[in-house]
């Protein structure tokens, strides 16, 4: 792997390169003249879906606990914030006048949080009881939770109900993107890397061995979960923030599902190749749009395939072939 | 007092359909520990080859009585949906037979998308009628509503129960069946063909996941490729709160799952929820029964073992 600072490191040059490049500098139109929208909102994507699958990948990859509720906390994430910029924006940006320019981009970082932070919640609220479970049942129950929440808000008419809510203002831009999963492969890729990252790796190996040795195995699949659900808030919060339209139907099982295909294609456990993965789904997902009826019968056949020829996905383990400084495992 | 039996009645035959997918679950679990996720799939295979066999069969027999003309049309969509079962089993299951249970639930997962989204291919995403195979008629007992249709659907439930009970007390299959759940590695030195008795078990369960497919089609009347997706997911929810893997637990979770969803959206009004909500009831009552008595009502407590 490469190091976390590496990927942080050039991470923040690229997100530096890209808002400077994208955000309105005159005197570099000629950039903006050669990307336009349709590019533009597919690089959005791609930036919001790397951070669903890294987050996804954190707990059903790393801490081995198979969550099929991902699409839930990204439907809390995005109403949370949308909610808080439509109702409250206006007041936000009154109290925030005096620093001037820099309060719209801080009022949308704090809805960023806020939708983050709520998804966690959530997260935790839903991870303490079911994380008792293992595979299989563990599965269907954050599966279950995921419905719950989507008829939460379906019979929630405050959020618009099944209509959805519409007239987000749309305040995503590829740097707030980028910023977000830069700052989700950082902080996956540390946490992984750190005692805690030993913790999730004995709980997936082998759960009763790592109780056996005193690890907190309650304590490390909640805080894997949680720190998951926190960044797929995030994504819904980008994502509502994108998009400008959120229905609770976009959030249901099918959507958690196509989170499940990118990290299962990228290789459990691998946050480098669940990157790729979510990169190269995203512009597979835009070329198969004239043949959008075939798009998920080749992506079930590619998952049964994959699982019975290449179970650690199809570009698991990449970076293991990179060098490796010495004394870091 | 009226209404509660008419809920009651309800109920009832939604949870007749519940149980017959929950039995297929169960005993899939029982044989192979593990949950095939395709298996509310096979319910819509059954309801959409209970439509062909119809149109196809309709000329063939003319002036027959509908009851007989019923019967055929259940048997063959039973067979087509065990043959599928089988199908899928040998080329998606068996490969993975001692593989690590994540894997097989990820590959369950691709078979039940696979079918849903060849069902949208072939029959399209729109919802189709479903053929009225035995006239409906509407009986009043007591201020209770019945129609026929309910009634047949709880009759035939039974006589499949029953039927299925027989297979698996009173046949070698059944006794094989029995054993492989029990130990399989014991059944197996016993001189059991595992292989054999997996892909019966697999059958029999699609088959009745296909009865079950074509009774709802015949109650509700519309199918479309999806409408596996949540009756599958209640149907696990009713094997697990009778007790995985236990029969008479999964006919007893369905009916019960049956009966209480239709009186929280019957009663929403006295309980305070919105019928909105009806379907958070199946997995409000999983994760209960997980968190309070995970083996189920009829199941007893097993102590997990290194």
């Amino acid at each position: 792997m490469i190091g976390p600072k590496g990927l942080f490191v050039s991470a923040v040059i690229a997100v530096g390169a890209v808002s400077y490049l994208f955000t309105g500098h005159p005197e570099m139109s000629w950039t903006l003249a050669q990307i336009d929208d349709y590019l533009l909102n597919i690089l959005i994507l791609m930036g919001i879906n790397v951070v669903l699958a890294v987050s996804l990948n954190l707990v059903n990859g790393h801490a081995g606990q198979f969550s099929l509720g991902h699409a839930g906390f990204m439907a809390v994430g995005a109403y949370g914030s949308a909610a808080l910029t439509m109702f409250l924006g206006q007041a936000g940006l009154t109290v925030l006048q005096p620093i001037g320019g820099l309060a719209a981009p801080l009022l949308f970082c704090i809805v960023l949080i806020f939708g983050g932070v709520l998804a966690a919640m959530v997260g935790l609220l839903v991870g303490i009881p079911s994380l008792r479970l293992r595979g299989d049942y563990l599965a269907i129950v954050t599966l279950g939770f995921g419905e719950i929440i989507r008829v939460v808000i379906q019979n929630a008419d405050g959020l618009g109900g099944a209509r959805g809510l519409t007239g987000i203002p749309a305040h995503t831009t590829l740097g707030w993107t980028f910023a977000v999963a830069a700052s989700s492969i950082y902080v996956v890729g540390s946490l992984v890397n750190s005692t805690y990252g030993r913790g999730f790796i004995a709980v997936r190996d082998d759960e009763i061995a790592a109780e056996a040795m005193g690890i907190n195995t309650t304590k490390y699949k909640v805080i894997a979960f949680t720190v998951g659900a926190f960044f797929a808030g995030l994504a819904g919060a980008l994502y509502a923030h994108f998009i400008g339209y959120i229905t609770p139907e976009g959030f249901n099982f099918l959507k958690s599902v196509d989170v499940v295909v990118m990290v299962i294609l990228g290789g459990m456990g691998s946050t480098a190749g669940v990157t790729v993965a979510a990169v190269a789904l995203t512009v597979l997902n835009e070329l198969l749009r004239q043949a959008e009826q075939y798009r998920m019968v080749v992506f079930a056949l590619l998952l049964i395939i994959l699982m019975i020829l290449r179970p650690q996905g199809l570009i698991g383990n990449l970076g293991s072939w990179l060098p490796r400084k010495r004394g870091r495992s | 007092m009226n209404e509660l039996f008419q809920q009651l009645v309800n109920g009832l035959s939604l949870g007749a359909i519940y149980a017959l997918i929950a039995l297929g679950y169960t005993m899939v679990y029982g044989v192979l520990r593990f949950i095939n996720f395709a298996h509310g799939d096979l319910f819509m295979v059954g309801a959409f080859a209970g439509l062909y066999f119809h149109k196809w069969l309709k000329p063939a027999v003319a002036g027959w009585p509908d009851w007989g003309v019923a019967l055929i049309i259940l048997s063959s969509a039973m067979l087509m949906g065990a043959v599928l079962g089988i199908i899928i089993e040998r080329l998606a299951y068996k490969p993975l037979r001692g593989r690590p249970k994540l894997t097989v639930l990820i590959t369950a997962i691709g078979v039940s998308l696979l079918l849903e989204y060849l069902g949208q291919l072939g029959f399209g995403a729109a919802p189709r009628g479903f053929p009225t195979l035995l006239e409906a008629r509407t009986l009043s007992l007591a201020g209770v509503r019945i129609s026929s249709i309910q009634v047949t659907v709880v009759v035939a439930t039974l006589l499949l129960l029953v039927g299925l009970r027989f297979i698996v007390m009173k046949t070698r299959m059944g006794l094989a069946m029995r054993a492989l759940s029990l130990n399989p590695t014991a059944a197996a030195l016993m001189g059991v063909n595992t292989s054999a008795v997996i892909s019966f078990t697999f059958g029999l369960g699609s088959a009745l996941a296909a009865a079950a497919g074509v009774f709802y089609a015949s109650l509700y009347q519309a199918i479309d490729p999806f409408m596996g997706v949540l009756p599958g997911m209640k149907a696990f929810v009713a094997a697990v709160l009778g007790g995985i893997g236990i029969l008479s637990g999964a006919a007893l979770g369905g009916i019960l799952l049956g009966i209480v969803e239709t009186l929280v959206v019957g009663y929403s009004g006295v309980l305070g929820i919105p019928p909105g909500y009806r379907d958070a009831v199946a997995f409000v009552i999983l994760i209960l029964i997980l968190l309070f008595k995970p083996s189920g009502l009829l199941g007893k407590s097993q102590r997990e073992k290194v």
